[in-house]
């Protein structure tokens, strides 16, 4: 178990080395010249040489690389264009936003994804089995940030249930998820977020369920006179491990992948940050966000298989 | 959105024998996919769409650029506009029709490129095996810790919108999945019999690579591919709406349903209208995709 585990957290680490060598390149084939930016237009072009060198951007690719690399290890990855601020900051404040509601939707769509696999694979080929693949198609199929415009026209404008965008008066400082006057405006982007994951996760549920249940082991216990729902309790231990691992990696892709929803509904995440990055070509910010969110991917991806480890020992002999 | 392309590897087929007898084979595989009924109609559907891309300038009604002040955001139906028209007064039918040739382009065209690009690699990794396979499949290893919508934006949100900039970007998103699909099928092809065979009786590589691995990697690759045309539109689309895609006035799918995110309050089903375009031809293609898996023989 030890010796899996530091397997697999040394084998990371090459990985998270190429994940800063991508989003270092990310500045690299932005077109345009950082400095013409910075510089007012009659500066003459001593003045462009002298500020390059001010920024070390006279430097040959590695050495610039080596330097961005060590202020990134301390916490520094500069300041962004558009408002001048630090972009740590900026992007650890709104990283509590994103992976609060992509947790609960991540758990919604685990429990409700159980659920219907479940009922999926007890009669497969039904009717049961056929609308739960059509819903799950749907889900994978969807354009998130469609179904979010879709989600405000229903619930905001129709019905005025919610309110359409943003975080409420209070903004992200004294959010309080367990009242309901700030959790609605959680609400929406949480359902954007669900239904992918729970497309996918419904069919894979839904796909290893009856795959085990055509195992002889289930035959014996048939045999044993078990009844259908203790026979499905067994089926549905022997897939939890698998279920567990894709839950995680769900909350990893709902993290970096939550640029749509949250910019549908201002949620201010990590990423509408992106968004806002892209709308005034801040680079800095666009680099810097990404940067967490590939980190926090690539960990979570490290944990999770930690976990499933632990929880399934077949794993770790592989 | 999750990451649809990790989603879809998780899924990603593994062929179960290579394909002996590849008349009967390909004959089998009609056999099935005459029974599908869902899969023919989808299609059907996906030939109708295309086809209404390829001929709008002589299926739209108006002109989808021509805006009038005196007619905008009007409901469905409204006289001589089927569909209402957008926030600008442009028939909402015509812009459809046209939006879906860049929609369309950007499903197929990065699918196209990247299996060819991804396809190669994967093959020479899988083929060769050892270092030359340690340098490829490491190096997707780093594109893969990316989520592919976060891998999308960060790359063209650095190189900036534009039709060209969309389409290499997909392409790059898409390279590193289908490259691991095609070294997965080859590996398994490489140490079949009837390679050794091949290499037994003194075929070349490059003969043994066309003739003997390529044929029997063709199937899960280009099933797979498959199942990325609806992420590659999807993708785009999401690109699109974040300002990433065609600029204005070109349609464009994405690009129109973030323009109408303003007039929701004003007319919701016309605003809802792209989406809905956007939504069918990736429902079509995720179920012929299911269906060609299904009677290609290809596990899932």
């Amino acid at each position: 178990m030890w010796l899996y585990a530091l397997r697999r957290i040394i084998l990371t680490i090459p990985i998270l080395f190429g994940v800063t060598v991508i989003c270092f390149a990310l500045v690299q084939i932005a077109p345009g010249d950082p400095i013409q930016n910075l510089l007012s237009p009659t500066a003459s072009q001593a003045d462009a040489e002298r500020l390059r060198a001010a920024y070390g951007l006279d430097k040959p690719l590695p050495v610039q690389y080596v330097i961005w690399l060590g202020k990134v290890l301390v916490g520094d990855m500069g300041m962004s264009i558009a408002n001048n601020t630090p972009v740590t900051g900026e992007v650890l404040r709104a990283f509590g936003n994103t992976i609060v509601i992509a947790m609960i939707a991540v758990v919604i769509a685990f429990i409700l994804s159980t659920i219907f696999g479940v009922a999926a694979a007890y009669r497969s080929g039904g009717l049961v089995d056929k609308a739960i693949t059509a819903v799950a198609v749907f889900g994978i199929s969807v354009p998130t940030f469609w179904l979010g415009v879709i989600l405000v026209i229903l619930f905001a404008v129709n019905l005025s249930w919610l309110p359409a965008t943003g975080m409420g008066s209070g903004g992200s400082k004294g959010f309080d998820y367990l009242s309901w006057n700030d959790f609605k405006f959680a609400v929406m982007p949480i359902i954007a977020l669900a239904l992918p994951p729970l497309g996918i996760m419904t069919r894979t549920t839904r796909s290893s369920l009856s795959e085990i249940l055509n195992q002889d082991f289930v035959q014996t216990l048939r045999a044993k006179g078990l009844t259908e729902f203790e026979v499905m309790v067994h089926a549905v231990r022997n897939i939890m491990p698998a279920a567990v691992a894709m839950l995680g990696l769900q909350l990893g892709y709902l993290i970096g992948g939550s640029v749509l929803v949250e910019t549908v509904f201002t949620w201010p995440g990590t990423g509408y940050l992106l968004n806002k990055a892209i709308l005034t070509r801040d680079i800095p910010l666009l680099q810097g966000t990404i940067l967490v969110l590939a980190t926090a991917f690539v960990l979570i991806n490290l944990v999770v298989d930690l976990a499933q480890s632990l929880i399934d020992p077949r794993i770790k002999r592989s | 959105m999750t990451d649809a392309v990790a989603n879809s590897l998780a899924t990603a087929p593994v062929q179960s024998a290579p394909a002996a007898r590849v008349r009967s084979y390909w004959g089998g595989v009609w056999q099935r996919l005459r029974y599908d009924y869902v899969t023919l109609f989808c299609i059907a559907l996906i030939v109708l769409i295309v086809l209404s891309a390829v001929f709008a300038p002589w299926l739209a009604p108006f002109d989808p650029y021509k805006s009038s002040m005196a007619n905008r955001l009007r409901p469905i139906g409204y006289r001589q506009f089927l569909l209402g028209t957008d926030e600008q007064g442009r028939d909402m039918l015509s812009r459809l029709l046209y939006g879906g040739r860049v929609s369309l382009l950007m499903g197929i065209v990065p699918v196209i490129l990247a299996t060819l690009v991804g396809g190669m690699f994967g093959v020479v990794a899988g083929y060769y095996g050892r270092k030359v396979n340690m340098g490829i499949m490491r190096t997707m290893d780093i594109f893969f810790a990316f989520p592919s919508v976060l891998l999308a934006v960060a790359i063209s949100g650095s190189l900036g919108g534009g039709i060209t900039n969309q389409m290499l970007t997909l392409t790059v998103v898409l390279i590193p999945p289908i490259c691991r699909v095609a070294e997965t099928a080859t590996s398994q092809v490489r140490n079949m019999d009837f390679v050794d065979a091949a290499r037994a009786t003194g075929a070349s590589t490059t003969s043994i690579l066309f003739t003997h691995v390529l044929i029997n990697v063709m199937s899960p690759v280009l099933v797979y591919a498959s199942t990325l045309v609806s992420i590659s539109i999807i993708l785009a689309s999401g690109l699109s709406f974040l300002g990433l895609g065609v600029s204005p006035p070109t349609a464009d799918w994405g690009l129109m349903l973030s323009t109408l995110r303003q007039s929701i309050y004003v007319q919701p089903l016309v605003s809802a209208i792209p989406g809905v375009a956007i939504l069918v031809t990736s429902i079509a293609f995720n179920l012929v995709s299911d269906g060609l898996r299904q009677a290609m023989d290809v596990k899932a």
